[in-house]
């Protein structure tokens, strides 16, 4: 059974689909990071960005922010170049403005995940570095960073669940994707169920497997810790 | 800035909210008064009646809601004997397969929170009222689920907010919240800041309600609960 020939044109979308994911994931980690440090700097600007960048993110659905981001990019954008001389009309890619959306939504998300991670390092373990006469750099590397990491993980995992099935909004704005793949073969055979019924059982297999994968990574990264039981 | 347009369906865009309220609130009720029994079932020792639930949340909580909506409002379209049924007026009702889907997805994310609370109930909760002779049935009603929904407080709050980011997808099976008004005068005027703004300022203040009060709400249920 290859799904009347549309197998292919499913596992290319769910190729695209982890394609957006993943980037969107490390612009959204790159962003939580930043975001996180500047929450914890004791410059207030920075602060001020980071919060009021949190607030409004997590206040206003995906969905909405990326068809502003699209829409209103577009728009931008041509005024931009129009006001520069630029003639010809631009069309923002779409691959481009979903995964600067759902990474620029998530990046307030791990933003706090990393902000707790941060803080749940002992003060002590930095002071120890620092006594030892590394550079505030290495102690960063080093000690901070790594040790932050762990903290990190179970925060991450969840965000990183709930971003590959938010990747399913891209269809909206015309990507390819999995989504896209599924309504197409779904319209042009009249075998909705059918279709949606694969696209949900390859959504739950990306699903299952990134939690089989955390789980792996969080017994690596938790080697030396002392477990205790109640 | 064309202001004139917003405030031309600022009308449409407050019937939008209402549509959003109103999704929410049908798919909250419904999705708590789902979750509670079954959260209870999830927790009991009895393979039967836990595994299914399992798999009930397991599904829910690893497909996209927007595949749940079009599997449930595209996808029965298909059977033959789903069009000539009795209940085909509500499944080709858009309003309706948006509703069910969201019952569905947020039961299934309010089981977890409730069972993982009453899971991680302290045992001297549960010692306390087996050692006063309560039976099951009264233990239940009187110390598990009262301790366990204050404690389920903070991260349901979390999901309501999720909830209402979710209503949103109802715009994609053309039902007017306040997306698909955005959506309607944006391509009417094509002025994509003002109309998805003023939607996002909607729901901004939908989002700053909603946890106004459940910070109400966790300071009457769960602080007193809290060590001090």
């Amino acid at each position: 059974m290859n799904l009347h020939g549309y197998l292919p044109s499913l596992l290319e979308g769910s190729l695209l689909t982890l394609g957006v994911a993943l980037s969107s994931m490390v612009l959204a980690m790159l962003l939580g990071l930043l975001g996180a440090l500047a929450k914890l700097s004791r410059w207030r600007v920075a602060k001020a960005v980071a919060t009021v960048y949190t607030t409004l993110i997590r206040g206003v659905p995906d969905l909405l922010l990326m068809l502003l981001i699209f829409f209103g990019g577009q728009v931008l954008i041509n005024n931009i170049a129009l006001a520069m001389g630029h003639e010809d009309y631009i069309d923002i890619n779409p691959f481009v403005a979903g995964v600067l959306t759902i990474g620029f939504i998530f990046g307030a998300y791990l933003t706090e995940a990393f902000r707790g991670a941060f803080l749940a390092v002992p003060p002590g373990q930095r002071e120890a570095g620092l006594a030892f006469g590394m550079t505030p750099r290495q102690v960063a590397w080093r000690i901070t960073f790594p040790q932050m990491f762990r903290h990190a993980l179970p925060g991450l995992s969840n965000n990183w669940l709930v971003l590959i099935k938010s990747t399913a909004i891209v269809s909206v704005i015309g990507l390819h994707d999995l989504m896209t793949r599924g309504m197409q073969a779904a319209g042009n055979t009249r075998e909705p169920f059918v279709f949606y019924t694969a696209v949900a059982l390859i959504y739950l297999g990306f699903t299952s497997l990134s939690e089989l994968l955390f789980s792996h990574l969080n017994k690596r990264l938790s080697i030396g810790v002392r477990r205790h039981s109640l | 800035m064309n202001l004139d347009a917003i405030l031309e369906n600022f009308p449409q865009y407050l019937q939008g909210a209402a549509t959003t309220a109103e999704l929410l609130a049908i798919s909250l009720l419904i999705g708590l008064a789902l979750a509670i029994p079954l959260a209870v079932l999830r927790t009991l020792p009895i393979p039967w009646l836990s595994r299914p639930i399992w798999f009930y949340t397991y599904v829910f909580r690893g497909t996209p809601m927007l595949v749940q909506l079009f599997l449930i409002y595209y996808g029965l379209a298909q059977f033959e004997w789903m069009q000539q049924s009795a209940l085909w007026p509500l499944f080709s009702s858009a309003w309706f397969c948006a509703c069910l889907t969201f019952v569905l997805n947020t039961g299934a994310y309010t089981t977890e929170i409730i069972a993982g609370s009453i899971r991680a109930l302290p045992h001297g909760e549960i010692e306390a009222a087996k050692a006063l002779g309560m039976s099951r049935w009264v233990m239940l009603r009187r110390i598990v689920l009262p301790s366990a929904l204050r404690r389920s407080l903070p991260a349901y709050s979390n999901e309501v907010i999720f909830m209402l980011h979710g209503t949103s997808l109802a715009s994609i099976v053309t039902l007017m919240d306040l997306t698909g008004v955005a959506r309607s005068v944006n391509s009417t005027y094509y002025i994509p800041f003002e109309a998805f703004i003023t939607a996002a300022l909607f729901y901004f203040s939908f989002t700053l309600v909603l946890v106004g009060l459940f910070h109400k709400a966790e300071a009457r249920w769960l602080k007193p609960l809290m060590p001090r």
